[in-house]
């Protein structure tokens, strides 16, 4: 680990509120096109932030994390079909109902050598989609399920409204454009990073990030010192969920309709492909990789058929040159205070 | 007794006897360097490319004798598949053997998704068959049904447990066998009284291909079908038989391998066959809850 002088200012302080701003100016210059896909690079920085809790900070291979994912996205369609909830209730009980499963999957597991998470998150992920694909009669099968679209304070993003609601332009006396919902969904979606990347920024520094960082570097030690090793992991492991149901509920809203196909292993390669090569551990370097990963595709239509070899490459390369990723992890140094020993 | 019951008894010792084989990877990679082969899956998928490959070309040949079709598919799928596991451990494996214990599971996935693009875009994404090569059954009329035991079943049977006999044999008479055995007790140690424990290792994988080449003719001249997705299932299904004999024990995976069979035959069977693979996968999970070392294998115990 690269210690940086105590005094150090990290120039993100200049960049972060750059980037904040031109965060809130981008929907009044983008097209649709444009927006969905920052929508779709800021689903997956939410994911690979989620994912890095897990693999980065706790050292815990998750290989199945696309089924916490899949949670939150049919919890929405699931939710609106059978109970009428609609987004703003979705997306706290998708949180919630991710990282119960994530508990009830990872307490068990997480008591056991670590490399037994990976296989056991492996087939977790599979259970899902092969529930999902099977059930017709609840889930809709290979068909998928519809999903609403979001509204804001009652306020409905359509050109009329559906649900007994207002539609939001005609509350506004604004002319009717289709990319309002995108805008808000964007807006929200930038909004619950932002949280995310500061509860995660203080997380590291608190006793249960460095906790789970101890734990990662040796687990014996730790617990010859007294911590619970179960739960500093399942605390990780539920966090890493949770993330991941918030991030389905705005993808299962983008996409107006959810189906089991969005939820292979692939897409749990896609993930842990953002966080190998964004560093483990390292919270601007998922950032970036998110959006390189999500993006590249894009632009580089022709080469998708070999997307998923080229992850296969990099995570391989990655793990022989760089391990701990492209970005260098450092942390601040501290002064001790007088009189304290060094 | 009812005759559905005993087909699926057949049709589960016969697939388990397969699991068992390429449990075998997961169980001695496990032994030797304490790691998950992720990529073993995707070896066994290869290998079923490859005797996919070999029969057309023989085919295309002239041979047409059974015996003959068999052997040099044995023999093509057997070398070909084992280069690709010496390939995979030098590469995602030998590099990281003093790096941070997530490193080689990481890169092993790596591999994983490089086989299966290769062969999705090489062979294409749809299913590949191919004929049946024995043809004809013995057919027992039981109750109020009958039990249909296919040749072909017949002789899977027969050479998984040849396969397994033979490695038995290998690892517990032969000089190779007596060096896997040290190594997996204590590389060090092993590699003080002079033993090349990286040779070892590469062995190991070697071993572990060769039976999942096996595995993968085998199951290949039973299904008729496969594609590029095959190894991923079968892989997580060969690793609860690997789990459920007891991790690191070879008679483990063989007996782990014939009790999944059997027991997701008859769940396929007389339950659901749709939420096979839920069954199989619930039963890691429950094995992992309530038996972690398996039926035959010790509990775990970390060293410092």
């Amino acid at each position: 680990m690269h210690v940086l002088a105590p005094d150090y200012k990290s120039r993100l302080r200049y960049i972060i509120p750059a980037l904040i701003v031109i965060a809130i100016v981008f929907p009044i210059f983008a097209n649709k096109y444009l927006l969905t896909v920052v929508i779709l690079g800021l689903i997956y920085v939410l994911l690979g932030l989620g994912l890095n809790i897990v693999v980065g900070l706790a050292g815990l291979l998750d290989l199945g994390y696309v089924a916490f994912y899949a949670i939150g996205a049919y919890g929405l369609a699931l939710g609106y079909q059978y109970l009428g909830l609609g987004f703003w209730s979705v997306l706290p009980l998708a949180a919630i109902a991710a990282a119960l499963a994530g508990c009830i999957l990872g307490f068990p597991v997480l008591r056991m050598h670590g490399d037994y998470l990976a296989i056991v998150t492996l087939g977790f992920g599979e259970i899902i989609r092969l529930v999902l694909n099977n059930w017709l009669s609840f889930t809709g099968g290979p068909n998928g399920m519809p999903v609403p679209s979001p509204t804001f304070l009652g306020l409905e993003f359509g050109r009329r409204a559906k649900d007994g609601g207002v539609p939001i332009h005609e509350f506004l006396g604004i002319e009717y454009n289709a990319n309002l919902k995108f805008i808000f969904i964007y807006a929200v979606l930038f909004m619950v990073v932002l949280a995310v990347l500061y509860i995660k920024h203080r997380l590291t520094r608190m006793p249960v990030g460095r906790a789970w960082e101890a734990l990662r570097e040796d687990e014996i030690a730790c617990r010859s010192m007294g911590l619970n090793h179960v739960l500093v992991k399942l605390s990780a492991f539920t966090l890493g969920a949770s993330t991941a149901g918030l991030a389905g509920v705005f993808f299962a809203s983008y996409q107006g309709f959810v189906n089991p196909s969005s939820f292979t292993f692939f897409e749990s390669a896609l993930i842990l492909a953002i966080v190998v090569l964004g560093g483990m551990g390292s919270t601007v370097g998922v950032v970036i990789a998110a959006f390189v990963l999500t993006v590249a595709p894009e632009l580089l239509r022709s080469f998708s058929e070999y997307r998923v070899l080229l992850f296969g490459v990099l995570m391989v390369l990655m793990m022989i040159w760089r391990p701990r990723g492209l970005i260098r992890i450092s942390r601040t140094g501290v002064v001790p205070r007088k009189g304290v020993a060094p | 007794m009812d005759g559905i019951f005993l087909q699926q008894l057949i049709n589960g010792l016969t697939l388990g006897s397969v699991y068992g084989l390429i449990a075998i990877g997961y169980t001695m990679v496990y032994g030797i360097i304490g790691m998950i082969n992720f990529a073993h899956g995707e070896v066994y998928m290869i290998s079923a490319y490859l005797a996919a490959i070999s029969l057309a070309l023989l085919a295309y040949f002239g041979i047409e004798s059974f015996p003959l079709l068999m052997l040099g598919t044995l023999l093509f799928t057997i070398v070909v598949t084992g280069v690709y596991g010496f390939t995979i451990e030098r590469i995602a494996y030998k590099p990281l053997r003093n790096s941070t214990r997530l490193a080689p599971l990481i890169s092993a996935i790596g591999i994983s998704l490089i086989l299966q693009n290769y062969a999705q875009i090489s062979q294409g994404a749809r299913q590949q068959g191919v004929p049946t090569l024995l043809e004809g059954a013995w057919r027992f009329d039981v109750g109020t049904g009958f039990v249909q035991l296919t040749y072909t079943k017949i002789f899977i049977l027969i050479a998984a447990f040849a396969g397994m006999a033979l490695l038995t044999y290998v690892i517990k008479y032969t000089k190779l066998g007596r060096m896997c055995r040290a190594t997996q007790q204590d590389r060090k140690m092993a590699s003080i009284l002079g033993i090349n424990t990286d040779r070892v290792i590469s062995y190991v994988f070697v071993i572990g291909a060769v039976m999942a080449a096996l595995a993968g003719v085998l199951i290949t001249m039973n299904y008729g079908t496969f594609d590029f997705y095959a190894g991923f299932i079968i892989g997580i299904k060969a690793f609860t038989a690997a789990v459920l004999g007891g991790i690191g024990s070879l008679p483990g995976a063989m007996l782990g391998g014939i009790v999944l069979g059997i027991s997701e035959s008859l769940f396929a069977g007389l339950v659901n066959s749709d939420y096979k693979d839920v069954f199989s996968f619930s039963l890691l999970v429950l094995i992992l809850i309530f038996r972690p070392q398996g039926l035959l294998g010790r509990p775990l115990v970390a060293k410092v």
